[in-house]
């Protein structure tokens, strides 16, 4: 049975009543009297005063599963998830939903700053949805969970940025409606209480309850969900199992090549005298690519000229999988020696360049973003997944089982298989 | 999320068009909202003030001594034989109210634009929370009404239980404005503008500094057509014994206020869907 069914969805928005905060009276007459035409509407229904933020939006989710909603910003997250939470009205289409509808699209809602934790509390719960019984009932739980002890009575004006979001969290986390629309809400706090509340929602979904989850953090989004849809331009660009869609939606915004080249205007002024001119992956052969085999080395380069010396630099690379995890961070002068050998480097153009062994990484695209700095002085420069690249296991450990390993590093590793008869 | 729908209960989301129903029920489903914005405005109001409530007797109190020098010494209005301190502090009790309701209710929904833009709950819930949190400072202050009723040995009267239905017939009027003017509000900010004048004026077209015996008989429909007319005649006859009681003039002002009221629910109901997109 379904929770949730989205039929044909769309949002308009008018333009100048999003652009402009407010019309004055004056606008509207004004506008209402001077007969000017209207501009013809382009043919995907967009005209000069009106944007679609959603179109033809049609899916349903069965009762007590999770689904992920992943897209770029503007793609329609927001607003889907504002119409299924009740806050605006659809222009076109209709959703069906069985149940009450809890819905988190920020965390401290209504939150008073002059009020006390407790008294914020109450009050959150209540404009959230919930009943002062079911708060009574839960209150214990939720000063608990959000770790605030003994500042349970001091105005939450007082509090630190990260208590006061570790108790709306906690308020909204102790919500139990059948369906749980959540935006990025993860994206505050510190590690591990992040840990912690993706703890809480994975197991309001193990509890049978329905949960829209939108996330920008690829690793949430496949630890929640298992299914997920990709939206692109207010409509739904992909969906099926979540690993396919976070590929999908990656592989659509990423288009990142295997070299990156730096024109002049493109670099920040705080990057002074620092200035990268390009980053580039190779293959065995000294090509640039954007594809090479797990059993081939690969080497990334990094040019840079200084304009000026510069003390104690670092110039690296971070490895990233396109689901954000970390592969490894490295520097060019990691090692001691080196270090002390380009302690100042001089002014004029470098090349640094690294290389990733044979048979260490999966298949899988990589993403490397670059790092110029000075060890906690300062950041020269950074760019995040400034180039990409696919590694093809052909012939990798393993590869004559046509099976997917799961894992980030896929090393020949030296097995004995000892017997005895 | 309605807090007591029954769990599988189906709600359809559709753009709604024309005028809608007022749903009220939903209203009454989320009370226990009403009681806390209600609740956060009262205890947020005086935090961090020196005097705290003293402020919800300040207002009128002081409107009131400077009334009674100006009008009742000096220009002598007469004030209906009551003393003219009494006289006026029983008018400017519900004008307070009013004039109160109407200016919060009416820059509510945009001062609340945080939790409209982010939560559903019926939008009627936030001015009709800024109208109770006003309740309270009337109560307040007239318990300084009776201390004064004492001092000028005013004698209660036995109909002073007629000033229930006076009250009720002063919220309805000023929730009817106050609904009106905060969707318009949210549409145009030049209502924001208009408040202060608004206010002034309306007062001087209600009989609070003078009585409404000094209006011509024949005009006395037509200045009735305020409602806060009829709610201050029947604050000082019930409340003081003045000749203002309960005639044609009142059931003009009830239906006015009725008018306003209803025609204010619907408004703010039709405009209701588009606060979130235009707030």
């Amino acid at each position: 049975m379904f929770a949730l069914r989205v039929h044909d969805l769309g949002k308009r928005y008018t333009l100048g009543a999003q652009i402009n905060a407010y019309d004055t009276l004056r606008d509207v007459l004004a506008a209402r009297l001077s007969l000017r035409h209207k501009p013809p509407a382009a043919a995907n229904g967009d005209d000069a005063m009106h944007i679609w933020a959603l179109r033809h939006v049609s899916f349903d989710v069965p009762q007590g599963s999770v689904l992920g909603i992943i897209g770029k910003n503007g793609a329609g997250k927001s607003t889907l998830l504002k119409i299924l939470s009740r806050v605006t009205e659809p222009t076109e289409g209709y959703a069906e939903i069985r149940g009450r509808v809890g819905s988190l699209l920020e965390v401290g809602t209504g939150f008073h700053p002059e009020l006390t934790g407790r008294e914020n509390i109450y009050l959150n719960g209540a404009i959230l949805g919930m009943r002062r019984e079911e708060i009574d009932r839960k209150f214990d739980e939720i000063v608990d969970f959000a770790e605030i002890g003994r500042f349970l009575d001091t105005p939450v004006k007082r509090y630190s940025s990260g208590m006061y979001v570790r108790l709306a969290f906690a308020v909204a986390a102790h919500l139990e409606p059948e369906i749980l629309v959540v935006d990025e809400v993860l994206a505050v706090g510190d590690a591990a209480f992040q840990r912690k509340c993706l703890g809480r929602m994975s197991d309001v979904a193990q509890g049978g309850r329905t949960v829209l989850f939108v996330s920008h953090n690829m690793s949430a989004i496949l630890n929640l969900t298992r299914e997920a849809i990709v939206l692109d331009k207010g409509r739904i660009a992909f969906r099926g199992p979540t690993p396919e869609a976070v590929d999908h939606y990656l592989s659509a915004t990423m288009t990142r090549s295997g070299e990156r080249v730096w024109q002049p205007e493109e670099v920040p002024a705080a990057a002074v005298p620092f200035r990268p001119l390009a980053l580039r992956v190779k293959d065995a052969r000294g090509r640039v690519t954007d594809a090479v085999r797990s059993v081939d080395p690969v080497a990334i380069e990094v040019e840079y000229a200084l304009d000026a010396p510069i003390q104690g630099l670092r110039v690296g690379i971070y490895l990233l999988s396109t689901r954000g995890e970390y592969v490894f961070t490295s520097f060019d002068t990691d090692e001691q020696e080196t270090f002390r050998r380009w302690e100042t480097r001089p002014a004029g153009r470098y090349v640094s360049r690294c290389t990733i062994p044979a048979d260490l990484l999966n298949a899988g695209r990589y993403l490397v973003s670059v790092n110029a700095s000075v060890y906690n002085v300062k950041r020269y420069f950074q760019e995040d997944n400034a180039a990409a690249f696919t590694v093809d296991a052909t012939g990798a450990p393993g590869s004559h089982w046509a099976e997917p390993r799961p894992g980030l590093v896929r090393p020949r590793l030296d097995w004995e298989i000892e017997h005895e008869a | 999320m309605p807090p007591s729908s029954p769990a599988e209960e189906l709600t359809v989301l559709r753009p709604s068009r024309g005028w809608l129903d007022l749903n009220l029920r939903e209203v009454w489903r989320y009370r226990e909202l009403v009681y806390f914005l209600t609740w956060r405005d009262i205890k947020v109001r005086y935090k961090q003030t020196f005097l705290g409530a003293a402020w919800a007797i300040i207002q009128p109190f002081f409107t009131m001594v400077v009334f009674t020098l100006f009008f009742g010494r000096l220009a002598k209005v007469p004030s209906d034989n009551v003393p003219y301190p009494i006289f006026s502090y029983a008018a400017l009790l519900p004008w307070q109210l009013f004039s109160k309701a109407l200016s919060q209710a009416g820059r509510s929904l945009v001062s609340s634009r945080s939790i409209i833009t982010k939560v559903y709950f019926p939008r009627l819930i936030i001015p009709l929370a800024t109208l109770f949190g006003g309740l309270v400072d009337f109560f307040i202050a007239f318990v300084v009404l009776l201390g004064m009723m004492a001092y000028y040995h005013v004698a209660l009267l036995p109909r002073i239980w007629t000033l229930l239905p006076f009250l009720l017939l002063a919220l309805a009027t000023a929730l009817g404005v106050g609904l009106w003017l905060s969707a318009l509000n949210v549409l145009y900010r030049d209502v924001g503008y208009t408040l202060p004048f608004l206010t002034q004026f309306w007062m001087f077209i209600t009989p609070i500094a003078y009585s409404s015996t000094l209006v011509p008989p024949k005009w006395r429909l037509v200045y009735a057509l305020n409602p806060m007319a009829g709610v201050v005649d029947g604050f000082r006859w019930a409340l003081l014994g003045t000749p203002t009681g309960p005639g044609p003039s009142l059931w003009v002002s009830t239906a006015v206020a009725v008018l306003v009221l209803i025609s204010g629910l619907y408004f703010f109901r039709r405009m209701e869907r588009q606060f979130a997109d235009r707030v």
